[in-house]
């Protein structure tokens, strides 16, 4: 959705620079939440203050809504066929394979060094092994970043 | 307690745990999956692990953030229209009063040490608690050779040929009605 955000907001209407994009974009991977809904909001924001949020994030969150909403009432209805039975027998594996795509790809931004490589690990033991809530180990992954790249930023920034 | 009553507890239940959610996801998309396999499967028993997936697929081909289409879907599921918009609000809730009240601060700070720092600490759990949820939907759904050829259909579709999630779906839709389809009407297989 990002790509689509971009071209319509800095190339098409022309409401933020690009550069300006970029620090949008930044913001929205970097604080939680879905990323298309934290794009929104900030253009919004950025464009019209908080009326311009609401009605930035009202214009993304509606169109699929509705469309979820009509395949929500309507599935329950053939949920019970063979055939839509078979075929959500081959998708389900599909999704491990994505979900598994998924990780993949963030590990390959993130798992760098040794020590993102034990944040990894400690993470997923503590998941899956243990069964800790996810929430404790996000808070957890985030004060042992802080411990064990601090240092490290600051010698980036400071040979900058 | 009433009907009414019973329906407004779960209303509020959908918002406060998709804002729950909301809250602790960082990096979008799939990083949110790990928290919901723990909320609406294991915690509220919302969902069991084969509706969770299946949602994630119609998620996944329907237009939108997957997150927020997984939380009208589910919100629907457990409440009708109120529980899909009080699950949708409840998932973008965070993001709104966060990205509002530090949108500032954070355009000054985003690249110091510190935020780098504990960015790349997330990043790392992220990886590990997706692939952990990968493991658990792969030991609740792959219960044969066929599911296994399909997992590594769409691995090799994805990184080898670059095909699109939602065509991958859709193939493995169409494998799924031949490969188990057919053992309907085939004894024996």
């Amino acid at each position: 959705m990002v790509p689509l955000i971009q071209k319509e907001v800095v190339d098409e209407k022309g409401w933020i620079e690009a550069e300006d994009f970029i620090d949008i974009l930044a913001l929205a991977q970097t604080a939680p939440g879905p990323v298309a809904a934290n794009t929104s909001v900030f253009v919004g924001y950025k464009l019209v203050g908080v009326p311009g949020a609401v009605w930035a994030l009202a214009g993304t969150v509606l169109p699929s809504f509705i469309v979820i909403l009509v395949i929500a009432m309507y599935f329950a209805r053939i949920a019970d066929s063979a055939v839509i039975k078979a075929a959500f027998s081959g998708i389900r594996p599909a999704v491990v394979a994505l979900v598994a795509s998924a990780a993949i790809n963030i590990g390959k931004t993130a798992l760098h060094d040794i020590k993102g490589v034990v944040i990894c690990v400690l993470a997923f033991l503590a998941v899956a092994i243990i069964g800790i809530h996810p929430i404790p180990v996000i808070i957890g992954s985030g004060i042992l970043g802080y411990v064990f790249f601090k240092d490290d930023e600051a010698a980036v920034l400071k040979s900058q | 307690m009433g009907d009414d009553e019973i329906m407004t507890v779960l209303l509020f239940k959908l918002l406060f745990t998709y804002a729950k959610m909301g809250l602790f996801t960082f990096g979008g998309g799939y990083a949110m999956i790990p928290l919901m396999e723990k909320e609406l499967i294991q915690v509220h028993k919302w969902l069991s692990m084969q509706e969770f997936m299946d949602i994630i697929a119609i998620a996944e081909v329907t237009p939108g953030p997957v997150a927020v289409n997984c939380a009208t879907y589910v919100g629907y599921k457990m409440a009708g229209v109120w529980g899909a918009a009080f699950a949708t609000i409840g998932v973008v809730l965070p993001s709104f009063v966060i990205v509002i009240s530090i949108a500032s601060l954070f355009l000054k700070y985003k690249d110091t040490p510190s935020v780098k720092a504990v960015s790349k600490g997330l990043r790392a759990a992220v990886t590990a608690m997706i692939a952990s949820a990968a493991l658990s939907m792969a030991r609740a759904s792959v219960v044969d050779v066929r599911g296994i050829v399909i997992v590594g259909l769409v691995v090799l579709g994805i990184f080898k040929m670059k095909i699109h999630p939602i065509i991958c779906i859709f193939l493995a839709a169409i494998l799924g009605i031949v490969l188990w389809g057919g053992a309907m009407s085939v004894p024996g297989l």
